[in-house]
């Protein structure tokens, strides 16, 4: 019914415009076509100045209205290097954008059509066109300059004592891996996978063979839990089609390529607690988003992050077993104690498949 | 238009590089007048009346998906009495919103701005104002709108399968469609997609050539290259850019088939989908995104090429003063087209590209800002100290100028890969893309529309109409676009159907709504502007002279209603280039004008 109405409203307005529209035609041949035209350019021309000033105002407008909504300072260390990489873009581009759009408007404005000016002939000006060649490409130069320097430092590579977590994307959630503490120094490995061993039991296809998977710690259902101020290194898969590890709040991105692993690493710099407390918002949450559009489920495709101290980082993780353990060691049901988790992956999937 | 004047074979000149000229005359069928013409007048129009239609299908699926943005949740009965099982209790399911974003994409960025718009005008302009009687090969001209009315069809179709149209974006990337399990969109759905756009591809090299060869081989005496209007300039590299880079999507789709359906593992490795575990391994998913962008990219210069060399025509001819630099505008087009191909990358920042390569596509990338500047500076220059006539079409190449200066600004945001990381599938780039591309190409198309009409049909478009379908429209645009930067900055992902349970993307819902309505309205007025066409294509003001807007150029040395083959006598000799507007104190001087003994140089 509203539909009706609505379309009924939209065909009258149509009418009337129409209507209008023709009359108008008529009684500018009436009135002579000179005068009329000249008429219609006047209003044209005094409606392009209106739309520069109104235009520029909106645009202070919409800015003053919605950068309260933008998502506030940066919760990493690369994010402040993105951030302060936007702010230097979006001055200079802001300046270019106001000077030439008020060129655009104040120059059709002020030379409308009138019997009294003869327009100038003025085909070139080689200085003028080598200016305008040579201060963009300059300041394009600092832009790039600048940028690269950044993206060489959050791309390159992560410091030594990175703690690392394997975040793998599948339609449509997210699962993660921690990788114990099984290497030099305490630091995890995390064990090798082979996507055919994928089974409900092993939902990553971990190879049991590899010892470096006895104390990986798998995690699905809940949220990544991440130490501030401790450099993370994520490792990036996905089991299906491209989905995208997003996380606004530390302005970073990464695609989850199946078949091609990808890594980024960035330093969380504040508590999931720091950030409610800053932003005025006791239920704040890290969101991890999906940005790589991945089927009918993308949009609910939603992950989430606690950034928390070591401390607490340590007692959660303390409440985890790895998948070896509770699949094979705490898991009593297992009858054929001849079967030890050392013979090979197949036929330890075989096992997990028959059961 | 229907009492074109027929050209008699005793006066064609020798320049006709063809010889239908010889059963072209008097008795023709209205089927070979109509339907299966090979005048490329005919042709350029039939690509316009089919661009308009699939405009409007286009632009009517983002009015639904953006009923679906503005008011989520919320039930219209009506979708479902449409629809039906898409549209269950009246609310758009994520299949069909996908399926409705997807088709969007494709038809407006292939079928509307490439075809309808190319299509047009390369056809029309390109005979006309290089001086031939038509195109190199006629025949092949007629062939390529029939592709692309083949691959209209097939593309159609898909829209009424069981399992629903393509649904992986416009971009299709694999393995999302590969895999019938992953997407019903990529059942068969996919194949009809990737067929259709083979066919297009095909269209899209016949016509390509064709404008090639016609512009190198067929120019009329005296049309020297640099006397060429910049029309002509744009459409010969818009034609270069597709003939290079369309073949290389072309076997990027192919692949994409065989993957699909003859089991081979181009894109595909290391899947488990939906509990099933597949064979392939060894495949690049990667790969694919570099054959897409390896067109991707150069197709978005195809799309704005022809409207930058109909603004640069527009906006000089209406100030009654020649564009300023037609060297530099020629240069940075050249520019503009070679860079085209080294930038690709940049759509794949963060697909795990190696950094290093990334960095030296960010310099290419913003390099390319510098020939575009360039043009923003000489339109600005060429306004400066004219006369300017403020016709519809004027005010779309204006508003053409505006939307580039702001899109093209935030191209260099997006360029910079640093901050792309934050921006890259963002609203951001949804805002990015649709003010420099959507929106300033369909502006240079529509000054266009306004500006050559009266040689298309011989009459005028009512300026009424069109001066409020200017007005809304790009008030509308800023509307809708400007703010969904913003959304963009807050990181909000674009193709999401839904933000309500996101604790970080959910605060612009007003903002979504305002969008919503605003596009709603300026759909309403795209209606009324199809309306104004066809009404004045038989009812506008008839053109009486065969110079309305007292120009240069060939086009309008033509009777008002040209038949095939253009030019009734001898084709015209060319005596100096298009832009002599204001010179000498003479309002313009037609290129057929010989040189004055004593008129100045420039
Ligand atoms: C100053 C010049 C420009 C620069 C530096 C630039 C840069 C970029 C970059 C880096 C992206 C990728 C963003 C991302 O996905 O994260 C992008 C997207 C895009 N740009 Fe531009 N751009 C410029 C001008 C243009 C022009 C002139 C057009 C069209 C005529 C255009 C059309 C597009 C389209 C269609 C996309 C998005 C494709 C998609 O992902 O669906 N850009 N631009
Ligand atoms: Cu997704
Ligand atoms: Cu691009």
């Amino acid at each position: 019914m509203q539909t009706v109405f609505i379309v009924a409203i939209l065909l009258l307005g149509f009418l009337i415009t129409f209507q209008i529209a023709k009359a108008s035609e008529y009684v500018a041949v009436l009135r002579g076509e000179e005068k009329a035209k000249k008429q219609t350019n006047k209003v044209n021309a005094f409606l392009l100045l209106a739309f520069l000033i109104l235009g520029l105002i909106g645009v202070y407008y919409c800015n003053e209205t919605l950068k309260g909504k933008i998502l506030g300072e940066a919760a990493s260390n690369h994010g402040k290097h993105i951030d302060t990489m936007l702010q230097i873009t979006l001055v200079l581009t802001g300046i270019v954008f106001v000077i030439t759009q008020v060129a655009l408007f104040w120059f059709a404005y002020k030379y409308q059509q009138s019997d009294d000016r003869k327009a100038y002939y003025y085909p070139h000006n080689n200085k003028l066109e080598v200016i305008w060649t040579v201060i963009p490409a300059i300041a394009l130069t600092v832009l790039v300059g600048f940028g690269i320097f950044y993206w060489f430092k959050i791309t390159g590579d992560a410091p030594k004592d990175a703690m690392e977590v394997e975040i793998i994307g599948s339609q449509f959630k997210w699962e993660f891996r921690y990788p114990g503490h099984d290497g030099p120094g305490g630091k995890g490995v995390f064990g090798k996978k082979y996507f055919k061993n994928i089974t409900g039991d092993n939902p990553l296809g971990q190879i049991w063979d590899d010892p470096a998977n006895r104390d990986d710690v798998y995690v699905t259902g809940e949220p990544m839990h991440l130490v501030v101020n401790k450099p993370v290194r994520l490792v990036i898969n996905s089991k299906d089609v491209i989905h995208d590890v997003g996380l606004v709040h530390f302005r970073m991105k990464m695609d989850a390529v199946p078949g091609t692993p990808t890594t980024m690493w960035f330093t969380p710099t504040k508590t999931s607690k720091q950030m409610a407390q800053e932003l005025g918002k006791a239920n704040f949450v890290y969101e991890i988003s999906c940005d790589q559009m991945c089927g009918k489920g993308h949009t609910g495709m939603r992950g989430e992050v606690i950034v928390e101290t070591q401390e607490q980082f340590d007692a959660w993780m303390a409440t985890k077993q790895p998948l070896y353990d509770k699949l094979f060691v705490n898991k009593p049901a297992v009858t054929d104690s001849t079967h030890t988790p050392d013979s090979t992956a197949k036929s330890v999937t075989a096992v997990l498949l028959k059961k | 238009m229907s009492d074109t004047i027929h050209i008699h074979p005793g006066q064609v000149g020798h320049e006709v590089a063809h010889d239908d000229h010889h059963h072209g005359h008097h008795e023709q069928s209205f089927v070979t007048k109509y339907i299966f013409s090979q005048d490329h007048k005919t042709i350029g129009k039939q690509f316009l009346v089919t661009g308009i239609i699939w405009a409007i299908v286009g632009g009517l699926f983002s009015v639904l998906f953006r009923l679906q943005l503005g008011f989520p949740g919320q039930t219209f009965p009506i979708l479902e009495t449409v629809f039906g099982k898409w549209a269950e209790g009246g609310v758009i399911k994520a299949e069909f919103y996908y399926a409705l974003i997807t088709m969007h994409g494709t038809v407006l960025v292939f079928f509307v701005l490439t075809a309808g718009l190319s299509g047009t005008f390369a056809n029309l302009l390109i005979p006309l104002q290089v001086g031939a009687r038509d195109m190199a090969s006629p025949f092949l001209n007629m062939l390529s709108y029939w592709f692309f009315f083949l691959a209209s069809i097939v593309m159609i179709s898909s829209l009424f399968l069981h399992t629903g149209p393509a649904a992986g974006g416009w971009t299709v990337y694999p393995p999302l469609s590969a895999l019938g399990q992953a997407s019903i969109g990529s059942r068969l759905g996919m194949d009809f997609w990737i067929v259709s756009m083979a066919l297009f591809v095909v269209s899209a090299l016949l016509g390509g050539l064709n404008y090639i060869a016609t512009i190198l081989n067929m120019r009329t005496k005296g049309m020297s290259m640099t006397r060429l209007p910049l029309t002509i300039w744009a459409l010969f590299f818009t034609a270069v850019l597709g003939v290079l880079s369309f073949p290389v999507l072309f076997s990027g789709l192919i692949l994409l088939l065989f993957d699909r359906n003859l089991g081979t593992s181009f894109y595909l490795s290391d899947i488990v989908v939906n509990g099933e575990i597949l064979n392939n391994e060894g495949g690049s998913a990667i790969l694919f995104q570099h054959l897409f962008w390896f067109l991707g990219h150069p197709e978005v210069y195809i799309i704005l090429l022809p409207a930058m060399g109909m603004v640069s025509e527009i906006l000089s001819v209406n100030s009654r003063k020649p564009i300023f630099g037609y060297m530099a505008m020629l240069g940075s087009l050249f520019a503009i087209a070679i860079l085209a191909f080294l930038v690709w990358a940049h759509h794949m920042f963060v697909t795990g590209l190696n950094p290093f390569l990334g960095s030296i596509f960010v310099l290419l990338t913003l390099l390319i800002a510098v020939p575009s500047a360039i043009k923003v500076f000489n339109w600005l220059t060429t306004l400066w100290r004219g006369n300017i006539r403020l016709t519809p079409a004027t005010l779309f190449a204006i508003g053409f100028v505006s939307l580039f200066i702001s899109g093209g600004l935030t191209g260099i945001f997006l360029g910079n890969s640093t901050i792309d990381i934050h921006l890259h599938d963002t609203m951001f780039v949804v805002a990015h893309f649709h003010i420099v591309m959507g929106v300033a190409s369909m502006f240079g198309m529509f000054a266009g529309i306004y500006h050559w009409f009266p040689k298309m049909f011989g009459r005028y478009l009512n300026s009424t109409l069109g001066y409020i379908h200017f007005w809304v429209t790009i008030v509308g645009a800023y509307l809708i676009f400007w703010p969904m930067h913003y959304e963009g900055l807050a990181g909000m992902p674009r193709r999401y159907l839904d933000k309500s349970s996101w604790a970080s993307f959910s605060q612009f819902g007003d903002l979504d709504k305002m969008i919503t309505i605003v596009s709603i309205i300026v759909f309403a007025v795209q209606l009324m502007f199809v309306f104004n066409f066809f009404y004045s294509i038989f009812k506008g003001r008839k053109v009486t002279s065969t110079n309305p807007w007292g120009a240069n150029t060939l086009e309008w040395t033509t009777p008002i209603n040209p038949g095939h083959g253009n030019w009734e006598g001898e084709i015209p000799e060319v005596h100096r280039w298009a832009y002599d507007y204001g010179k000498d104190g003479r309002e313009f001087i037609p290129q057929t004008e010989p040189v004055g003994a004593n008129e100045s140089k420039h």
